[in-house]
């Protein structure tokens, strides 16, 4: 076995990438024996879910639709998992990006699109980034857990949103009409992003695509990147190197929100058009925020491997809303398969470092050989 | 107004509900702490919570019977925490990723299993409250303390009882080892993954009690995301409480008395948003952490799976 790996590096990489699916697929199994303990066929379910994602071009482009906000989190959260942190707070995040780029929009109705998208999507960049690094601040300066202050600061930003659309930002005609359902006005349609073809797919998808080539860049290319990358890996070396640790750590929770602020100026500019809220975070955020940790594991925490993995988790949240049309599963069952799939990923992750470290084993094995006459076998 | 939270109605209403309200919080937290302790975060309390509290609901509406509620709520919680320790103790998974996998899992179940039998909110009666003899007639004192539920008092059992097997027992010291220094504890012939999955099974039927105290004793209902993050607060609670039970009890009472404090602005219609005032135990969470961590160091060896000889 160790032989025949050591021998077939390609066959090792191969395995690395087949992993996730490894993992998903045994999800799916899982996935396959609570949908027939509801009296549910899991082959027509997932039939049903397959034709719902990929079926006919509308649903292709809002598999696409869907897929966006996914990646721009998971690239968030490469960002921050690179620097040793763990981002739990994409919801709150990407909360307070869409509020602040619908503000922009409501408070500069006149502005010509050209400018004030970009200058909208910007500053939702900017108000992701600030509630970020609040957590990034409290970790490098007071040792806070992140996990912990993250997630905190999303309950935050879920009560401050609610409060924000019921009274300061709330549409005039739900105040004049008096059924004061907490949604904004509809920004200008001169602010809508362009469409792409006659579906719901926009422009954002582009942009998403676009920004994971930029964070590859700048994470593998950039002296900036190398240091978060360097702090992650190894937090005292660093200290010894000359790196200012406690600086970007903050650098990386900032941007790793940054990233999940502009999902939410995109959601908006691109899909919605306006804020809304059901009380809930996922009302708005339909999730995004910890489905997107999980796109990020799939695509093995590298930016560009998170293109296709939000692809597929994009697909299985549309494909989940067609399940429970035509066969009455709740959509439910796909916040608790998307669980499954964290799981079984983070859990095969395991195995993968296992067979790493021995592969490296064989490595410095052949390396000795090679280099002294006798090897003790 | 604000004088109107003032009066001797209002303030044993806001202690008596501080005092029932920090149940939850207590069994999952006390539950937790014996988990980290050992060197486990189980970050998915929150989910084992949902599913809890949705087989203690489920069972007590069936049989009518909420000692058999209670019990399934162990067995599911129990099974939970068993999931926890393969994937954290076994397979080593990162531990602040596994837990969010755990509660989108229970989220998503206990929502799927409600809408499959239920569909609309129902009520069960649950444990009722339990007046203790002469305690209970003492003016105000009796009813803030003394005309709780049976869960209630067990909560607040579990307090000297967790610091008592913490402390002063064997087992307390092989769980503290474990989670301060495994390699020491690993050579004197304590079996690290053993301690760790018996943390995370208790851990685990904790936090399956804590969803049952809010399902069949506390509030009597279920709903989606019942515990609407309740049990990420708990797993704060431990941070905050210094890793000691006794820690963790002011913590929950502090948490539980802002939430009581909160229901009654709102009741007493004090001019305060509600959706501010519902931010407010989360901001003092915050707060707390950043105190709490100056003061103790967490267990050494927390969230780093153990490898013989590496």
């Amino acid at each position: 076995m160790q032989d025949f790996f050591s021998k077939h590096p390609k066959v090792w990489r191969a395995f690395d990438i087949f992993l996730p699916f490894l993992a998903t697929l045994a999800a799916l199994g899982v996935g396959a024996v609570m949908l027939m303990a509801f009296d549910a066929n899991p082959v027509v379910a997932y039939g049903a879910l397959l034709e719902g994602a990929f079926g006919s071009t509308n649903a292709l482009a809002d598999t696409l639709v869907k897929a966006t906000p996914l990646l721009l989190v998971a690239l968030g959260i490469c960002i921050a998992f690179r620097g040793g942190v763990i981002n739990i707070g994409g919801e709150g995040q990407l909360i307070l990006g869409a509020v602040a780029s619908t503000a922009v929009g409501l408070v500069n109705p006149d502005m010509p699109g050209y400018l004030l998208i970009p200058l909208a999507l910007f500053v939702g960049f900017l108000a992701g980034g600030a509630w970020g690094a609040i957590p990034g601040f409290l970790k490098a300066y007071f040792n806070v857990n992140e996990i912990l202050s993250t997630i905190m600061m999303n309950a935050i930003a879920v009560q401050g949103m609610n409060y924000l659309l019921r009274e300061p930002m709330i549409d005039p005609v739900q105040l004049e009409a008096a059924s004061r359902i907490p949604q904004t006005a509809r920004l200008s349609a001169a602010f809508d992003l362009p469409r792409l073809i006659p579906t719901r797919l926009h422009l954002g998808t582009g942009l998403a695509i676009i920004a994971a080539f930029l964070v590859f860049i700048f994470l593998w290319r950039t002296v900036v990147g190398y240091r978060i990358r360097a702090v992650g890996l190894n937090p005292n070396a660093s200290r010894y190197a000359g790196i200012n640790v406690p600086r970007h750590i903050v650098l990386s929770l900032l941007l790793s929100g940054a990233f999940c602020g502009l999902a939410g100026a995109i959601q908006v500019y691109g899909l919605h058009h306006r804020m809304f809220t059901d009380g809930s975070a996922s009302g708005f955020t339909g999730s995004a925020g910890f489905n997107g940790i999980v796109v990020a594991l799939f695509g093995q925490l590298h930016p560009l491997g998170a293109i296709p993995a939000s692809f597929l988790f994009g697909a299985l949240i549309v494909g989940a809303n067609k399940l429970q049309r035509v066969m009455q599963v709740p959509s439910s069952f796909i916040i608790a398969l998307n669980g499954l799939v964290v799981i079984f990923v983070v859990s095969a992750d395991y195995w993968r470092r296992r067979m790493a470290q021995r592969r490296e084993a064989d490595l410095v094995g052949e390396m000795t050989a090679s280099s002294e006459a006798e090897v003790p076998t | 107004m604000i004088a109107e939270l003032f009066t001797t109605t209002v303030i044993v209403g806001i202690l008596a509900a501080g005092i029932r309200l920090a149940t939850p919080y207590l069994y999952a937290s006390l539950g937790e702490t014996f988990g980290q302790k050992s060197g486990v975060l189980n970050l998915g309390v929150e989910g084992i919570m949902l599913l809890g509290a949705f087989a203690a609901f489920y069972t007590t509406f069936i049989t009518e019977n909420p000692w058999l509620g209670l019990l399934a709520a162990i067995i599911v919680g129990a099974i939970m925490g068993l999931a926890v320790a393969v994937i954290n103790v076994t397979l080593k998974a990162e531990q602040g990723i596994s837990g969010i996998g755990v509660y989108l899992f229970g989220l998503g179940m206990s929502e799927l299993l409600f809408q499959k039998t239920f569909g609309n909110v129902e009520i069960v009666s649950g444990f009722s409250s339990i007046y203790i003899p002469i305690l209970s007639d003492i003016p105000i004192i009796g009813e803030i303390f003394f005309q709780q539920n049976l869960l209630v008092y067990i909560a607040y059992i579990m307090v000297p009882v967790s610091w008592f097997v913490l402390s002063k027992t064997t087992l307390g010291l092989k769980i503290r080892a474990v989670g301060e220094n495994p390699e020491a504890a690993d050579t004197l012939g304590v079996s690290v993954s053993g301690v760790r999955y018996f943390t995370e099974i208790f851990g685990g039927v904790m936090s399956g009690v804590a969803g049952a105290s809010l399902s069949i004793a506390l509030l009597n209902v279920f709903q989606q995301n019942l515990t609407s993050g309740l049990g990420f607060i708990a797993v704060a609670l431990v941070y905050f409480g210094g890793w000691r039970p006794f820690g963790v009890l002011i913590g929950s009472l502090i948490f539980s008395m802002v939430n009581a404090l909160q229901l009654w602005v709102q009741v007493l219609n004090i001019p305060i948003p509600s959706d501010i005032a519902i931010m407010m135990p989360y901001v003092l969470t915050i707060l707390a952490l950043v105190i709490a961590v100056q003061r103790v160091r967490p267990p050494s060896a927390l969230t780093k799976p153990y490898e013989r000889g590496g």
